[in-house]
């Protein structure tokens, strides 16, 4: 038998995870606060921690907090579930899709520009 | 309202001070502060007048384009281009006007030809990459060796330019905006226009806002206003449950531009026009997202799920063999826009099947179907998705999200979408397809303000930018307006007797901007704005009648004396949220009455009436206007190209010499803009 304390709390809000830190990487620098268009996050009361995503709900996901973040691969942007996409590697016929269990390794090709 | 308990809540992280009254004053005010608003002030800002932006969001990454941009259309004066603007203009008529569009406007599309390019170059001088300066496609077909500028769709005519370095565009601009001094309000959505002596139809001398973190009231005061705001989309679709603001349109774009010109008795036109084009809401995937064959993705191999590729043909449906061919117009054919989104055969270019959907339906192709990137020449491929995706607005996060999860272009076929059969009809709008929801939106086919070969408006101080001009604006023709409009609206500051703003009406807004703070039992933002896209798609959905539209605007009507005033607010955010849904009401109230007074049904404003079904009686073939009139609704009409008939001059070229201010005689703008330096 597990026993485990338990709270009333409301309904999870969805989509609610389109914004994650990376702790270990985020400096608290609130760069990303401040370029949002939709205001989804705000600076977290203890300075130097991450921000808090109190809208995920209004996040567009244009990924500019991401693009604009100075410390790479502190900010992860992730498209809710019912948003992924998938795809079928030409020569081997495997099906892959993003937020799949064991996914391959990266892709690190930089974009032009 | 759920009792909440506020023990628990961490406090507002930003001071609240409802109330307080900041006063500004410039020459030239500019409500909105995407790719239009930025190039108004730069441009404003370079005549010597004292400009003050106004934006929603934050102007470093806001508006639709702030995420990014790949094609920049229309650039007919590079040095590459084989059809100048002149050419354009009888092109861009068989288009309807503007690309695919019927009912569009000829000033803005043809102010585009002639300074798309002089606004890129003005981006790249703030230090956009416009070229391939790092020489990865030397040799590419789409390359011109000499410009090392890139091009898209039609590689022989070569108007349309592949912008490397898209993605950080907007932030180029908010620099530019910080160096020129420009003031810029941050968080401050706009929400009416102040006329002379507070009385509609008058000149107008300013404008009110309030800060979205604060709470804060904003008067500003001016002698010339630039409304360069987004069109109304998010009015239709309302479910951030399935996905967030999964819509093509920014989500800030819910229409005060549009509301607060109508309150001001600007006059307003097509606002009628309808469409279930793009983006259905939560039901759509990424933007570009998954495969596909055109825009960005133009002109991607597409096979289906036995690895069968699906034939491309021309505009004559005669097959086309090989990739290069989908790049060059046909035999005897002087251009291609996209595809067969035009109207005109005339200009049709390569595209897939048309007959796709009816050969799924026989087992010809079966589904799933794939972009197959690997089979594409290595140069077209590193174009689509190193180049054009990464650059796109909203798609540098596909980018960077798929690369992560192990997508490889060179081994990788991307998905297509599934959907009914029937929707692979040509588009590039795949991945956004979903069940059909009526006027979903588009950005470049809302209604708007009526506007003169000055992009002024029919009031005095008024003049147009990007989407806040019917019928709307993409990327080049946003920056284009932007930066016409600026040197009209600097020019008449120049001269404009000093505004007066009229006290009685600066406390008016004050009062509707605060009356939902006292709200305690109502329901939040989110129902409210829920109910009222009900409300849109209900009673002004794709088949409208006298009737239902009728009905509409009492529900519309009821909403607003009932659960709209009685909304629950608890921070500053829910009061703007809650204020954009009065917007909602005014804007719905708008498209009803717009869609009132037009009775014929017409095929290109995709405007189905009941109640006279018959399509496209030639005595409707005209833009209906409305406005207000001392409160009243006043209905007029105007021609649908009014823009070349008396007082304007019959010739598009003689209209833009007449009012674009650059020209002289024997020069071209661009010549003359580098010459008065």
């Amino acid at each position: 038998m597990m026993k485990k304390k338990a709270f009333m709390v409301p309904n999870p809000m969805t989509p609610g995870q389109a914004i994650h830190f990376d702790p270990e990487l985020c400096t608290g620098c609130n760069t990303c606060v401040d370029v949002c268009r939709s205001d989804v996050m705000v600076p977290n009361p203890e300075k130097g921690k991450p921000p808090i995503v109190l809208y995920p709900d209004e996040c567009w996901f244009c990924g500019c907090c991401a693009s604009d973040c100075p410390v790479s691969g502190a900010i992860r942007v992730e498209h809710p579930l019912n948003q992924r996409v998938g795809w079928k590697r030409k020569e081997t016929g495997e099906y892959f899709r993003i937020g799949m269990k064991n996914p391959p390794p990266p892709n690190t090709k930089p974009p032009v520009g | 309202m759920t009792e909440f308990n506020y023990s628990q809540a961490m406090e507002w992280p930003y001071p609240v001070n409802y109330g307080k009254e900041n006063e500004v004053s410039a020459d030239v005010l500019i409500l909105g502060g995407g790719i239009a608003g930025c190039h108004a002030a730069i441009n404003a800002a370079k005549r010597g007048a004292k400009v003050a932006v106004v934006d929603k969001g934050a102007v470093i990454r806001s508006g639709l384009g702030g995420a990014g941009v790949d094609h920049w259309h229309l650039a007919c004066t590079n040095p590459c281009s084989k059809i100048t603007p002149e050419e354009m203009e009888g092109l861009l008529k068989k288009f309807g006007d503007y690309f695919y569009l019927e009912y569009g406007n000829g000033i803005t599309s043809y102010i585009t030809c002639k300074e798309s390019y002089d606004a890129l170059l003005d981006c790249e001088k703030m230090g956009v990459k416009v070229r391939d300066v790092d020489d990865e496609f030397v040799g590419a077909p789409f390359r011109d060796e000499k410009t090392k500028l890139m091009f898209a769709y039609d590689y022989e005519n070569r108007f349309c330019i592949r912008v490397n370095g898209g993605a950080d565009i907007k932030v180029a601009l908010y620099n530019e905006l910080k160096r020129l001094g420009v003031k810029i309000y941050d968080r401050v959505m706009a929400t009416s226009l102040l006329t002379e002596g507070g009385k509609q139809g008058a000149r107008v001398v300013g404008a009110t806002g309030l800060n979205v973190r604060t709470g804060e009231f904003y008067s500003f005061k001016a002698k010339a206003t630039i409304l360069s705001t987004g069109a109304p989309a998010g009015i239709w679709i309302f479910s951030t449950e399935l996905a967030g603001f999964a819509l093509f349109q920014e989500p800030n774009l819910t229409g005060e531009g549009t509301a607060m010109a109508w309150r001001a008795g600007a006059e307003l036109t097509t606002l009628e026009r309808s469409s279930a084009m793009m983006g259905s809401g939560g039901f759509s995937y990424p933007m570009y997202g998954t495969g596909n064959a055109h825009n960005t993705w133009y002109a991607c191999n597409i096979v289906d799920a036995n690895g069968k590729e699906i034939p491309w043909v021309d505009r004559d449906g005669k097959m086309v063999k090989t990739v290069s061919e989908r790049y060059h117009p046909a035999p005897g054919q002087r251009t291609f826009f996209y595809g067969r989104m035009s109207p005109s055969y005339d200009i049709w270019g390569p595209s897939l099947i048309p007959d796709l959907p009816q050969r799924i339906m026989k087992g010809e192709f079966a589904l799933p179907l794939y972009a197959d990137l690997p089979s594409m020449p290595k140069h077209e491929r590193r174009a689509i998705w190193g180049l054009m995706i990464p650059h796109e607005g909203k798609c540098r996060i596909i980018y960077d999200t798929y690369q992560r999860a192990g997508f490889d272009p060179d081994k990788d076929m991307l998905q297509v979408n599934i959907m009914p059969p029937d929707q692979y009809f040509y588009t590039a709008w795949w991945g956004s397809y979903g069940p059909r929801q009526w006027r979903t939106g588009g950005f470049c086919n809302g209604g708007g303000l009526v506007f003169d070969w000055d992009l002024k408006t029919s009031l005095e101080g008024l003049y147009v930018a990007g989407q806040s001009t019917y019928p709307g604006a993409d990327h080049s023709v946003a920056a284009c307006s932007g930066r016409y409009a600026a040197r009209k609206a600097a020019q008449y500051a120049q001269t404009a007797k000093e505004p007066v703003v009229e006290r009685k009406q600066v406390d008016g807004e004050k009062a509707r901007h605060y009356a939902p703070l006292k709200n305690k039992n109502g329901i939040g933002w989110k129902e409210l704005r829920a109910g009222l896209c009900r409300i849109m798609q209900d009673y002004c959905g794709e088949y409208k009648s006298e009737e239902t539209l009728k009905m509409g605007l009492r529900w519309l009507n009821s909403i607003r004396e009932s659960e709209a005033s009685t909304a629950y607010v608890r921070n500053p955010h829910e009061l703007a949220r809650t204020l954009e849904c009065l917007t909602h009401i005014t804007v719905g109230e708008i498209i009803m009455q717009a869609s009132l007074a037009r009775k014929a049904s017409n095929s290109a404003l995709e405007f189905n009436r009941l109640d006279y079904p018959e399509k496209d009686p030639p005595e409707w073939n005209k833009l209906v206007t409305i406005k207000l009139e001392n409160g009243d609704i006043q209905v007029g009409e105007m021609p649908h190209n009014y823009w070349l008939l008396p007082p304007n001059a019959p010739t598009y070229e003689e209209n833009y010499k007449r009012h674009c201010i650059l020209y002289k005689a024997g020069r071209t703008a661009t010549a003359h803009m580098e010459g008065g330096k």
